[in-house]
């Protein structure tokens, strides 16, 4: 969630009024925000990520002010004419196809200014354009660029300017490798022949989206006034209310929205920003139901307000239980009536909606394999077993430590190295705990039930997760005879009759490994552990253990 | 308290200490007298002193001993001595040495010495010569103080004569000739009760019976003796319980609760295609919880099978436009490919999404729980954990609403122990109303945010039950509340396997 930090004295002169700071704080979190602190001058606030509009000073002002009964209702915003032109050219890349733009008149940009704008314009990047994936935002003083404008695709070799805070003329190629922002953005552009620019009527290059801007054409300073605003990328509603949000943003710091026709690649010219509201119907009774309300149409009208929206009453249709809400442009969230539905429900405020349990009768079942294994805890622990607990991914060492080599599932991108495996077994986990608690007393007996995981292509996954148990036990005598009584005390509680086999098995002494079946399946293994495989796990004490697989025990436990 | 009750009460092994301490008061002629092994007498004696009887105080002392050169010089005499006695005439040096068999070095710290007590002379002629003095002949008689010293060694450091002061001072500087050592000693002393118990007569074992044995109950033997009282507050070795893992024992009490409002548990597979994890619950390809960073993707099998072609088409297109749920759908092109991935499950939300898609509509109302391992990439430190118990809960209801939502939420946390619920607007993808649960934690008094609930999305219930019917839903991530409850401020700690934490760690009572 982008967090952000928004100037109070800007943000209380947009509200309008001034409230107390418990009366804020709270009224920021029912709001929808989740408030992360007031400190001096300054609101940190993270921004759910549906609410994009919500990201400037300006935009979380509008949407407060009307919350808290300031200035509710729909704001309405206007675009004059700029009478320009942006040509949208079809050498562009495929992946990178729209561009829209308009410009804004009058504006005063101070330090505090610029700061707002770049982070709006930064935290919209990072947001509802995904780190610049989806599209990139440019700004450029109005007067240094000449129009029309043309947004088209080029070598990256022909690609030739200054990019911002950068000391030479580089090539769009250069730029990838040598400016900050080129390396940190090439991965989204890496393949394509063709990179996108802006150029003016003078064929000055002023910039290279999502990249960067030109440092002599696309650097905002204090002495702009007007600016030329862009957004390019590749999904058209989302660049549409990206512009809209940086349009209204923009305009509520005091500037003009002029329009410009976009001319898109198929030669339909748009005229951006698209400002007007969105209608969508809402139906009162599914809204009523859905919050356990009875909210009349003057409710209903009263609660949109206060988040922004303009409602009119529907005609007599549904028994005038229909409504019209007009959603402003720049919200990015309005899918479907529901989300009228939050919005009503957080205008009527959540702290005030009642705890209600309705009486329907239920019957509560458990998960009977869950019964099954907690059975068999219960007897381990009756046997002064301690239930281990451990981490179903690991290291590959593991199988180099067992002397056992077993195939496991490689994790893509596992942030530590320690735990990049998925656990194919679980007896490595029990000989890891008793590596780990050398210097606690002795006899240590443990068991843990766990998922471990192994390739099968017959499963949804590929992979198969089986139910295991695991059970080992080290003192200065323990030795097979000891295991072989848990497992029998498991068996003959369960009135299953295990068959032994010996087993070969690199982890345990020869002659001290059993394989374990129960009406010819087998069902596990048991044994006393190698020597060598105790000091790779740098114990001193004699261990023996035993896994089973709880998923077949469970079957066999059903058939019999 | 009763003496007769003491005595009653006295193990044999005190018995025996008491009969010697009449006499003894020392540790090791205390064992001697008694006849006991040291540990024997070091327990009878704590055993003693916790009744009373006695008191033990650790007492270190300091003795000079000789070193190794003053063992020998034990034998051989001090080198001045030798020195002196070899003087019978002037001597040179050479001469002397071949006399005394003295090292140089020793030679010279001999020659100093003995100028300094006015023994000898050195008289410079062509050589250097060397004489004994009317002092030095009166020492032939009798003994230097260091020598004396020496021989009255080990002595107490403390308790030194000014005289053995001074020997000690001037023994010290030499090489190897005394050392200290610190020898920590029990000292006991016997208090008023034990002086009372002393001129008793206290008998010894044959008199009470000790250990009940089956023989004895076999013969009636016990008739008519008196068994030993024991003190009952005697401290005892400890012994450690099997038990389940404090973490489980949570989980227990949380399943309880839900199966005990009427939920039905749901589980399943802690690893599913993208297609369950994400896709069916309405998260857009793009969002950035699909992205390598926070979830655990699977390099081999990198990816799974779909569910069948119908709902695979609803979901689509429930993504693309919003099928038939009245939406306008997040409007990208969807893939079938990605929702291929196969991923370590990042929710138990997915079993919700599977349940629910085999739901019939005779079904409902319908109510489910799970408590499960759900899965982050996170690097692991005192705040994170890669994997972690989150609970889950639906209710599949033609009739459900939101302040529903909130009545499930505050019965479960009231049974938790938090007294106050309170709800607060949140995002998800996939629920709408999305609602942040906080509690009233009951000692700091403080809102606290334990789980985030909602009610599904029509995109998310319409492809997978085939119907818009309300789903209120929650899920909530256990370890905070399992962490707090045993005062755990690592988070790592809860999956420690630390056997002497598991062993002592108390019982999850809520």
């Amino acid at each position: 969630m982008p967090s952000v930090k928004l100037n109070k004295d800007v943000f209380e002169k947009l509200v309008g009024k001034k409230l107390p700071l418990e009366k804020l704080k709270d009224r920021i979190s029912y709001l929808g925000t989740d408030l992360e602190k007031i400190e001096g001058n300054e609101i940190h606030v993270e921004v759910f990520p549906n609410r994009p509009d919500m990201l400037s000073e300006q935009g979380f002002a509008r949407a407060f002010s009307a919350f808290i009964g300031q200035k509710p209702g729909l704001r309405n915003y206007s675009a004059k004419k700029a009478g320009h032109k942006l040509i949208v050219e079809k050498s562009l890349p495929k992946e990178w196809p729209f561009a829209f733009a308009c410009v804004i008149k009058g504006l005063t940009f101070t330090d505090e200014r610029i700061r707002e704008v770049i982070q709006l314009q930064e935290k919209l990047g990072v947001t509802l354009l995904r780190r610049r994936k989806k599209g990139g935002i440019g700004l450029y003083p109005l007067e240094k660029i000449s129009f029309p404008i043309k947004f088209k695709g080029m070598d990256p070799d022909a690609i030739k300017f200054q990019p911002l805070e950068y000391p030479d003329v580089i090539t769009g190629r250069e730029i990838l490798s040598l400016h900050p922002t080129g390396r940190e953005y090439a991965h989204i552009v890496e393949g394509w022949d063709r990179l996108p620019v802006f150029v003016d009527n003078k064929g000055i290059i002023m910039s290279m989206p999502p990249i960067i801007n030109s440092h002599t054409v696309g650097k905002i300073d204090e002495t702009t006034q007007n600016i030329f605003l862009e957004i390019t990328g590749n999904d058209f509603f989302t660049l549409q209310t990206a512009l809209s949000v940086m349009a209204t943003s923009l305009a509520d710091m005091g500037g003009i929205i002029y329009s410009i026709d976009c001319v898109q690649q198929d030669g339909k010219a748009l005229e951006m920003p698209n400002l007007a509201p969105r209608e969508m119907r809402l139906d009162l009774a599914y809204c009523n139901k859905l919050l356990g309300l009875n909210l009349k149409q003057q409710d209903a009208k009263k609660l949109l307000e206060r988040m922004g929206y303009g409602f009119h009453n529907g005609n007599k249709e549904n028994n005038g239980n229909c409504g019209k809400v007009l959603v402003p442009a720049y919200r990015y969230d309005i899918l479907h009536q529901i989300d009228l539905v939050e919005d009503i429900a957080i205008a009527y405020g959540y702290e005030n909606f009642t705890a209600e349990i309705p009486s329907i009768s239920t019957i509560g079942n458990e998960d009977a394999f869950y019964r099954f294994r907690e059975r068999i805890a219960t007897l381990l622990t009756g046997l002064g077993y301690m239930e281990a607990a451990t981490y179903h991914l690991g290291s590959h060492d593991i199988n180099r430590k067992m002397q056992h080599e077993v195939e496991m599932i490689e994790l893509a991108g596992s942030k530590s190295q320690d735990y990049s495996f998925l656990r194919a077994w679980l007896l490595p986990n029990m000989l890891k705990v008793l590596s780990e608690n050398t210097d606690n007393a002795y006899p240590q007996d443990i068991f843990e039930m766990g998922i471990v995981f192994r390739k099968n292509t017959a499963e949804e996954t590929n992979v198969e997760e089986t139910w295991k148990l695991a059970v080992a036990l080290s003192h200065g005598k323990a030795n097979y005879t000891h295991i072989k009584q848990v497992l029998e005390t498991i068996a003959s509680h369960l009135e299953l009759r295990p068959e032994l086999e010996e087993l070969e098995h690199s982890s345990f002494i020869p002659g001290r490994g059993a394989s374990i079946s129960v009406k010819g399946k087998k069902v596990g293994f048991m044994g006393e552990v190698q020597p060598v495989v105790l000091g790779n796990w740098n114990l001193e004490m004699p261990a023996v253990c035993l896994e089973i697989n709880l998923n077949i025990l469970y079957m066999l436990f059903l058939e019999s | 308290m009763d003496i007769e009750k003491i005595i009653d009460g006295l193990h044999p092994l005190e018995r025996k200490v008491l009969a010697a301490l009449r006499t003894e008061l020392d540790f090791d002629r205390l064992a001697k007298k008694s006849k006991l092994k040291d540990v024997e007498l070091a327990r009878a004696l704590v055993w003693m002193e916790g009744k009373g009887i006695v008191k033990l105080q650790e007492q270190s002392s300091t003795f000079i001993e000789p070193a190794e050169n003053g063992k020998r010089y034990l034998a051989e005499g001090l080198p001045e001595r030798r020195l002196l006695k070899a003087l019978e005439r002037e001597h040179t040096l050479p001469q002397l040495q071949h006399a005394t068999q003295l090292t140089d070095d020793e030679i010279s710290v001999s020659i100093g010495i003995l100028k300094k007590k006015q023994a000898i002379t050195v008289r410079k002629d062509a050589e250097l010569k060397i004489a004994r003095t009317a002092t030095g002949n009166e020492y032939m008689r009798k003994k230097f103080i260091e020598e004396t010293f020496l021989k009255e060694l080990p002595l107490k450091l403390a308790g030194l004569s000014a005289e053995q002061a001074f020997a000690y001072e001037e023994l010290k500087k030499r090489k190897a000739i005394v050392t200290t050592v610190t020898i920590k000693k029990q000292e006991i002393t016997v208090t008023e009760l034990g002086k009372r118990l002393l001129v008793k007569d206290v008998k010894q074992q044959q008199e009470y019976l000790e250990t009940l044995t089956p023989e004895m109950l076999k013969t009636g033997s016990w008739k008519n003796k008196r068994f030993r009282t024991f003190d009952i507050a005697a401290p005892v070795p400890r012994i450690y319980p099997g038990k389940r893992h404090f973490t489980n024992q949570a989980v227990e009490y949380a399943r309880r609760i839900w199966l005990d409002l009427g939920f039905s548990e749901m589980h399943g597979r802690l690893l599913h295609t993208s297609f369950w994890n994400f896709d069916a619950l309405f998260t857009a390809q793009d969002h950035p919880v699909r992205d390598m960073q926070d979830t655990f993707f699977i390099k081999d099998p990198e990816k799974g099978k779909l569910p069948d072609k119908e709902l695979v088409k609803r979901t689509k297109t429930v993504h693309e436009n919003g099928w038939t749920t009245g939406s306008t759908g997040w409007r990208y092109a969807w893939r079938e490919e990605e929702s291929k991935k196969n991923v370590l499950r990042t929710h138990t939300t997915v079993l919700s999404a599977r349940t629910i898609a085999a739901l019939k509509e005779s079904d409902l109302p319908a109510k489910f729980f799970a408590i499960g391992k759900c899965f982050r990439n996170e690097t692991l430190d005192w705040s994170h954990l890669f994997e972690f118990d989150q609970v889950e809960g639906i209710v599949v209801d033609p009739d459900a609403n939101f302040k529903h939502l909130i009545g499930y939420l505050k019965n479960f946390f009231l049974k938790m122990g938090y007294k106050a619920v309170r709800v607060r607007p949140a995002y998800f993808p996939y629920t709408e109303m999305s609602a942040e649960v906080d509690v009233l934690h009951p000692v700091h008094n403080k809102w606290i945010e334990l789980a985030g609930s909602g009610i599904f999305r029509p995109e998310v219930v319409k492809p997978l039950l085939g119907k818009d019917v309300p789903v209120i839903a929650w899920g909530l991530g256990f370890p905070r509340t399992i962490a707090e409850y045993y005062k755990i401020t690592d988070i790592r700690d809860l999956y420690r396997n630390d056997l002497r934490q598991l062993r002592e760690m108390k019982l999850w009572m809520k």
